[in-house]
């Protein structure tokens, strides 16, 4: 039976939860305000800002004017599904196997694995910057896809594998004695059972992939430069561009806060899936 | 279209048509302030002229740095065209890593090499040869409000004060209870950020970062007693906060009428004279940075400058977008289409012998004598084996420079003393000067 919950409670919690929201997004309804503020008001002190009257949109059409943005979001589009897909087509065979056919090492193999993302990523940067550029892969979408993948690999299969393991095997035996292949066995048993595991790892990795701003700003120039790229060129350490930073930053994280806000009720309930028994 | 606008466009095509044989896709990797985003906004004219098409890449300062160094080291050959300051160009020059632009002249018979400023010039070159053209340059001086001058009674410098006067200055000037504080300082860490200000300030109480033997000298009493001044001074009468403010956050400061003194870029005298962005603009005056000890290096010295890696495929036009980008006719184009007070400063002589700039910008003077007043081969009052004023040309200067900066920007903050960050300074600087062999 369920604890009754005092209303005062019940009100103070809610506005515990609230303030704290409050302060989580106010960086991002902050950036909101001044990319619709003139660059002279964008950089007065706070309540001159929000009380000064000009609002204006003419940030946004500066960054349009400047900058390609429909090429650099077209660029994070391919980069984050691209990935993910490819992520994907390594990685449901991989949890699969260590899920329900584990060899001796497979703990150890997970670990190494995750152990891969201790390693600060500047690091490996000018070896594979020369192979990239040995290869011919430097600026290319399909380089980058490739790094992205494997950045996110190790999280991918880890997620996975945590799903998969929820999964009976015994359902899957069952699918074999019925004359099921391994690919049916994948494709038409495991796969619609960890749907929603699968669906969380998807946009985690999207998520990742989308704001990844190492690789996507070292291995790019102008023609696979995505939106992180975008957000950086309004950057500056000499020269006020407050409310044109402001606008490209709405612009670069609206599609990605967009998707999130629709998808959040899947994201958590992949996140919270075989939580409680 | 007009006369002028005619000529310089045939004068564009003249310049092109030596080296535009076929038609070439050039990358340029830039910072963003102003003055890039005009020749950004004024390259078509350039490509409609030569064909060529440039695709921009614009990163934030230390990205673009961080970045370009990783493509140049390897030979990556992702760039034709590069944006670098006076610390790199000479010495990726002496790396082979960039192509000698001493031909520029040939590309483009009109281009003046010998109307660019010759400490310019010099600042951007490695054993004489020219590694770099400046695209616009800039040093220090002293941004101040001529009504809190006015209201306390002090009359304002005509000639270069000590940093002891300038402190008596600033105690008047401080009002904090009516939102002005005494003067604006940087305080962000950085070797680009907080050691550009107290680099000069050290060299004006008599500092320098290493003898002749290379020994480094931070914890030496000259230094101790520099940013002993230092830390006072903004403690005292710097708003709050100083230690996360860089030129930006001052230079908002200061535009909002918050600062009555401000030492920092002469570049940033464009904007602060521009009554659409700054609040102050009829009401700011300059002079020079103050001295202390010594005259030697009290005025930082900074260009960016255009280069060509040596990885790139498409040199020859390359060089040909330098000769326009940084020519005399560029700058009549910036002036007829944007205004004269945005043509890049400090470079040409010819600049400052235009009327029309000199009556849209009446800090020309004072930023001109400040360029010429620079000497990088002779920063400081004792002898060093080094050039540069707010910087030493050298490759490991970057990373001593950025901790001596972070542990300045600690003492500032309160978090340790001054003597505790100047002897990790010294340490850090004793550990990386050996280890990169300068001392045994």
């Amino acid at each position: 039976m369920a604890r009754a919950v005092p209303n005062s409670r019940k009100a103070i919690n809610t506005a515990v939860a609230g303030t704290l929201g409050f302060i989580i997004f106010f960086p991002i309804l902050w950036i909101l305000i001044l990319s619709f503020k003139t660059e002279g008001d964008a950089i007065k002190a706070p309540l001159q800002v929000l009380f000064s009257t000009g609002w204006t949109t003419e940030s946004f059409g500066a960054v349009q004017e400047r900058s390609d943005y429909f090429k650099h979001f077209t660029n994070s589009v391919v980069l984050a599904l691209g990935s993910t897909i490819l992520g994907l087509l390594v990685a449901v065979p991989a949890a699969w196997a260590m899920a329900f056919v584990p060899a001796k090492h497979t703990k150890n193999v997970l670990m190494w694995m995750l152990s891969t993302k201790m390693l600060p990523p500047v690091g490996v940067l000018v070896p594979i910057y020369l192979i990239f550029r040995d290869v011919g892969l430097l600026d290319t979408r399909t380089g980058l896809v490739i790094v992205l993948m494997l950045m996110n690999l190790p999280i991918i299969v880890w997620m996975l594998y945590t799903y998969f393991r929820e999964i009976p095997g015994e359902i899957l035996e069952a699918a074999r004695m019925d004359g099921a292949s391994l690919r049916e066995e994948v494709i038409y048993v495991l796969t619609p059972m960890a749907i929603p595991g699968i669906a969380s790892t998807v946009l985690l990795n999207i998520i990742l992939a989308w704001n990844e701003a190492f690789w996507t700003l070292n291995l790019t120039a102008s023609n696979a430069a995505p939106l992180t790229a975008f957000i950086a060129s309004y950057s500056s350490p000499e020269g006020l561009f407050y409310a044109k930073l402001s606008a490209a930053s709405v612009m670069a994280i609206a599609p990605i806060l967009i998707m999130g806000w629709f998808s959040q009720k899947q994201l958590v309930r992949g996140l919270t899936f075989g939580a409680v028994k | 279209m007009n006369l002028k606008s005619a000529l310089l466009g045939a004068t564009a095509l003249s310049i092109a048509s030596a080296g535009a044989a076929t038609a070439a896709e050039l990358t340029i990797a830039t910072v963003n302030n102003s003055d890039m985003i005009i020749m950004q906004k004024l390259s078509p004219v350039w490509e409609e002229a030569t064909g060529h098409t440039l695709n921009w890449v614009v990163l934030e300062e230390n990205t673009l740095r961080q970045r370009v160094t990783t493509d140049i080291a390897t030979n990556g050959g992702s760039f034709d065209i590069i944006t670098i300051g006076a610390y790199e160009a000479p010495i990726w020059g002496a790396r082979d890593w960039l192509v000698a632009l001493d031909d520029l002249t040939e590309i483009n018979p009109d281009y003046d090499l010998e109307d660019i400023y010759e400490p310019v010039r010099n600042g951007l070159s490695a054993d004489g040869t020219l590694f770099a053209v400046p695209f616009y340059a800039e040093s220090s001086f002293t941004f101040y409000r001529t009504d809190l001058f006015e209201a306390a009674g002090i009359e304002a410098p005509t000639e270069q004060i000590t940093y002891t006067q300038f402190e008596e200055m600033v105690a008047q000037l401080h009002d904090p209870d009516n939102g002005v504080f005494g003067t604006c300082q940087r305080g962000k860490a950085g070797w680009g950020e907080n050691m550009a200000f107290v680099g000069p300030l050290v060299n004006a109480f008599g500092g320098r970062w290493f003898d002749m033997d290379w020994q480094p000298q931070i914890d030496s009493e000259e230094w101790r007693t520099a940013i002993n001044y230092y830390v006072d001074l903004v403690q005292n009468y710097g708003p709050p906060g100083a230690s996360s403010n860089g030129h930006n956050e001052n230079r908002a400061l200061f535009a909002d009428g918050r600062c009555a003194t401000w030492v920092d870029a002469t570049s940033a005298a464009g904007y602060i004279f521009n009554p659409n962005e700054s609040s102050v603009a009829d009401r700011t005056d300059f002079f020079q940075a103050p001295y202390q000890e010594t005259k030697n290096g009290t005025g930082w010295f900074w260009a960016w400058a255009l280069g060509v890696p040596a990885s790139s495929t498409n040199a020859d036009a390359a060089k040909d977008f330098l000769a326009w980008a940084t020519s005399k006719e560029y700058i009549e184009l910036v002036g007829e289409r944007e205004g004269w007070v945005a043509a890049p400063p400090g470079t040409r002589k010819s600049t400052y012998a235009n009327e029309a700039y000199l009556s849209a910008a009446p800090f020309a003077e004072t930023v001109e004598n400040s360029i010429l007043a620079a000497d990088p081969a002779n920063p400081t009052r004792d002898p060093v084996p080094y050039t540069g004023i707010q910087f030493v040309a050298i490759p490991e200067f970057q990373g001593i420079g950025n901790y001596v900066g972070q542990q300045i920007a600690a003492a500032l903050a309160g978090q340790q003393t001054v003597d505790q960050a100047l002897e990790n300074s010294q340490r850090f600087a004793v550990r990386e000067m050996t280890k990169a062999g300068y001392i045994q």
